[in-house]
């Protein structure tokens, strides 16, 4: 927990930066461990109360761990027009978890997000922030198996 | 800048696109071979913000030959440095070509992508090195702001803001004059000012772009309106999943600080003026002011009733001013080349040019600039080369879940604020994600719908209720099991959330269902009437069928099935069990035959 007094210090311990904070600690642990809410919370001087409901408002929180290797598939619009559902299929299948779960080796956790932005290349999935574009259901298990 | 000592430049896009297409490689890949042939004293090669022709990257192209080159490779970087660098004919294998019986195009402005954008806010994409404010300084980069401070009044600068007829990119239109003059009129010794960069449109990255590729002028604009209203300090708000954006515009600030750009006492004027990034939480709806604030606050981002709109009551309780990145974009060149020239571009109510994420089922798929006015099938076809694979165009789906989609017979529309709203769809940030026949529109609504539930708020109920109702009646349509009285209560509900919804979100949620349901309806009614889904997209109403002609019994079909459904032997005609098959389309993507078939 050494990092997230390092976090919370970084933003000189404001509450206007509560968002920035649990961002960074969610970057650095893959999720938000309640310890390290209490710390904020204590640290920071607001209630915890004031945390979950900011960790459940933002999509981007968990408060469940992940797995080693986060699979976003982006279900925009032109990734959608273009096979976004198809992908989604291929990767349920493939990995045996629906989205928002984690295989139980703790490789990957499915996640489904908005709109990331690459719509030139759709349809998309970004894997631990890495983009893979124009994909078919054909090329789910070679970009798959890349990631330990 | 020390260009001037090469006589070539190649310009390696470092857009988002193109860098997960490896471009970065590319780049490495250039240098090295480029100092193998003793060539690195002549050509320099120079990373670029996005290019805008996503679809075909890694792009990069040679200047002052014009050269465009596409879809690049490791490998043919040693072959491209030895014809174009060192035999001085430019590389034939990675041009662009248009289509599959046509010759290939050597020059950028030869190609119809390019050739009929007009580019205004994205007049730096593909020239400059966007991390280097050096080179923005060359390109006339900060001239706007020197004039604003050293010979203009705030209400100057407001005035030629409001001659230029510029209006606001983000959505609704609004003048940005009036905004800015609201929040100069306000009394208050400290003013905000906020750059809005959430851009949450699905299918719309133009703001994105912006950033990554010309953060600079983003800067310069937000500190001529900090000048013009009198604000202390501003914040850009981009969203978390735009990493490069982000760590771009944050160096911009330190070039900027460093060169007496920002901060205090900008230019020696006495003028101080600070930006801070914020990074958002990834909710669409903090792309509404009110919500966005609250984010900022570091609260839970539900917006708000207005009035009291942020010009009165905004950030921490003072006036604020907010606008999209691009309209702050937009501010340097209007300051620096005059409200005059400015207000030629464009139409008599929309002035100046629009960015588009032309995207979908598009032949040419990326950002392109346009003057406004110009009608839709000059982007779709002159631009964006119509539709892939020879299928018919359908729709075009404009301004995201507040917008709507417009059919063919609109194809003539001059697009501008107030075109696209007769038309029932809006302008928007500028997404426009074109469909086929392959698209069902009943699914498009759908689709739009579980959106918005899934963004809403929760805080007012004719938003956070209603739109679950008109999901409801959706997902009945689309499982085979609509009635006649659903299109009824669909128009019904969306008429009561559209008029009492407490923001922007729920005001606009409905379009989607009201463009669809007004070009579309006989789609509505295939699903309703004859269980038919006539795009072949809804599951509950298609079946795959193997065409026996065209199978060969590969068995690719069989082994790519997750339900075992396809049976056959080798080299015989296979067939697919209509109780296990899930229509998942799986081996309908696999076959190289075209032999399986949607009804
Ligand atoms: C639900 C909702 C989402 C919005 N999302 C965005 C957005 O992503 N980007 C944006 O610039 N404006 C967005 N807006 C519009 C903003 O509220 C605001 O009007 C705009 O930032 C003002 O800038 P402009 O005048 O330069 O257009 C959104 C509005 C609503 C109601």
């Amino acid at each position: 927990m050494e990092a997230v007094h390092r976090i919370i210090e970084n933003y000189g311990k404001r509450d206007r930066s509560l968002i920035a904070m649990l961002q960074d600690i969610q970057r650095e642990k893959g999720y938000l461990p309640r310890e390290a809410l209490k710390i904020v919370a204590d640290e920071v001087n607001v209630p915890l109360s004031r945390l979950y409901s900011l960790a459940t408002f933002y999509k981007a929180f968990s408060l469940v761990p992940r797995g080693r290797h986060i699979v976003h598939v982006c279900t925009g619009t032109a990734c959608h027009v273009r096979g976004a559902v198809k992908l989604i299929d291929k990767l349920e299948q493939t990995l045996e978890i629906k989205n928002g779960e984690t295989t139980a080796d703790g490789r990957f956790t499915l996640e489904e997000v908005r709109c990331v932005g690459c719509c030139g290349l759709a349809p998309v999935i970004v894997i631990d922030e890495e983009f893979h574009g124009k994909l078919t259901q054909k090329d789910v298990g070679k970009v798959l198996e890349k990631y330990e | 800048m020390d260009r001037k000592n090469y006589r070539t430049h190649v310009l390696v896009c470092a857009g988002t696109g193109c860098v997960s297409n490896g471009s970065l490689n590319i780049k490495s890949a250039l240098e090295e071979e480029l100092k193998k042939h003793g060539l690195d004293g002549e050509v320099q090669v120079i990373v670029t913000g996005c290019q805008g022709f996503c679809e075909r990257g890694p792009i990069a192209i040679v200047q002052p030959d014009d050269v465009f080159y596409q879809s690049l490779t490791l490998k043919d970087i040693p072959p491209l440095v030895e014809e174009h660098f060192l035999k001085g004919r430019p590389y034939k294998k990675c041009m662009y070509v248009p289509g599959k019986k046509e010759d290939a195009i050597p020059k950028m402005m030869d190609i119809d992508f390019f050739k009929h954008q007009m580019l205004v806010v994205l007049r730096n994409r593909g020239r400059m090195d966007p991390e280097k404010i050096d080179e923005y300084i060359a390109f006339d980069g900060y001239r706007g702001l020197a004039k604003a401070l050293t010979s203009m009044t705030p209400d100057e600068i407001i005035e030629e803001i409001s001659a230029s007829g510029l209006r606001g990119r983000g959505g609704a239109g609004f003048p940005a004059a009036m905004k800015w003059r609201f929040a100069q009129k306000a009394d208050s010794d400290v003013k905000y000012l906020i750059c809005n960069a959430d851009e949450g449109d699905p299918g719309a990255y133009m703001d994105r772009s912006v950033l990554e590729a010309d953060p600079h002028a983003v800067l310069e604009g937000m500190t001529i309106g900090a000048k013009a209203i009198g604000a202390v300090k501003g914040f850009i708000y981009v969203r978390d999943e735009y990493p490069l954006a982000v760590d771009r515009i944050k160096k911009a600030i330190e070039q900027a600080k460093d060169y007496g750009l920002l901060g205090e006492n900008i230019l020696d004027t006495g003028f101080d003026f600070d930006v801070e990034v914020i990074r958002g939480g990834g909710a669409f709806v903090c792309g509404e002011e009110t919500a966005l604030m609250a984010s900022i606050e570091g609260q839970p981002g539900r917006p708000r009733s207005r009035p009291p709109f942020p010009a009165e009551r905004g950030l921490w309780g003072k006036p604020t001013n907010i606008n999209n990145v691009e309209t702050w974009a937009n501010v340097p060149i209007i300051i620096h080349r005059g409200a005059e020239w400015y207000a030629t571009l464009g139409t008599e109510k929309s002035k100046g040019t629009k960015v588009f994420s032309l995207v979908g089922k598009i032949n040419n798929s990326g950002l392109v600039e346009v003057p406004m006015g110009i009608p839709l099938r000059e982007i779709i076809y002159g631009i964006g080369g119509g539709i892939p694979g020879g299928k018919a165009f359908k729709a075009v789906q404009s301004g995201g879940p507040s917008g709507g989609c417009i059919p063919a017979s609109l194809l003539d529309l001059p697009v501008d604020y107030e075109k696209l709203a007769e038309a029932g769809a809006i302008m928007g940030s500028g997404g426009l994600i074109v469909m086929d026949e392959e698209t069902c529109m009943v699914d498009v609504a759908l689709y739009f719908i579980n959106f918005l539930v899934d963004e809403s708020c929760g805080k007012c109920t004719p938003c956070r209720v209603g739109l679950v109702r008109m999901k409801e009646i959706l997902e009945r349509i689309v499982a085979g099991e609509g009635t006649e009285s659903d299109i009824g209560s669909l128009e019904a509900l969306a008429h009561t959330i559209k008029n009492s919804a407490l923001c922007g979100l729920g005001n606009t949620a409905p379009n989607p269902v009201l463009t669809t349901l007004k070009y579309f309806k006989e789609e509505y009614e295939a699903h309703i009437r004859d269980h038919r889904c006539p795009a072949g997209v809804c599951k509950a109403l298609i079946t795959h069928r193997i065409d026996p002609e065209k199978c060969t019994g590969c068995t690719v079909c069989a082994r790519n099935c997750p339900v075992d459904a396809i049976s056959g032997e080798r080299k015989q005609p296979h067939v697919i069990d209509i109780e296990l098959c899930t229509q998942c389309g799986s081996c309908r993507e696999a076959c190289k035959f075209d032999a399986i078939i949607v009804e």
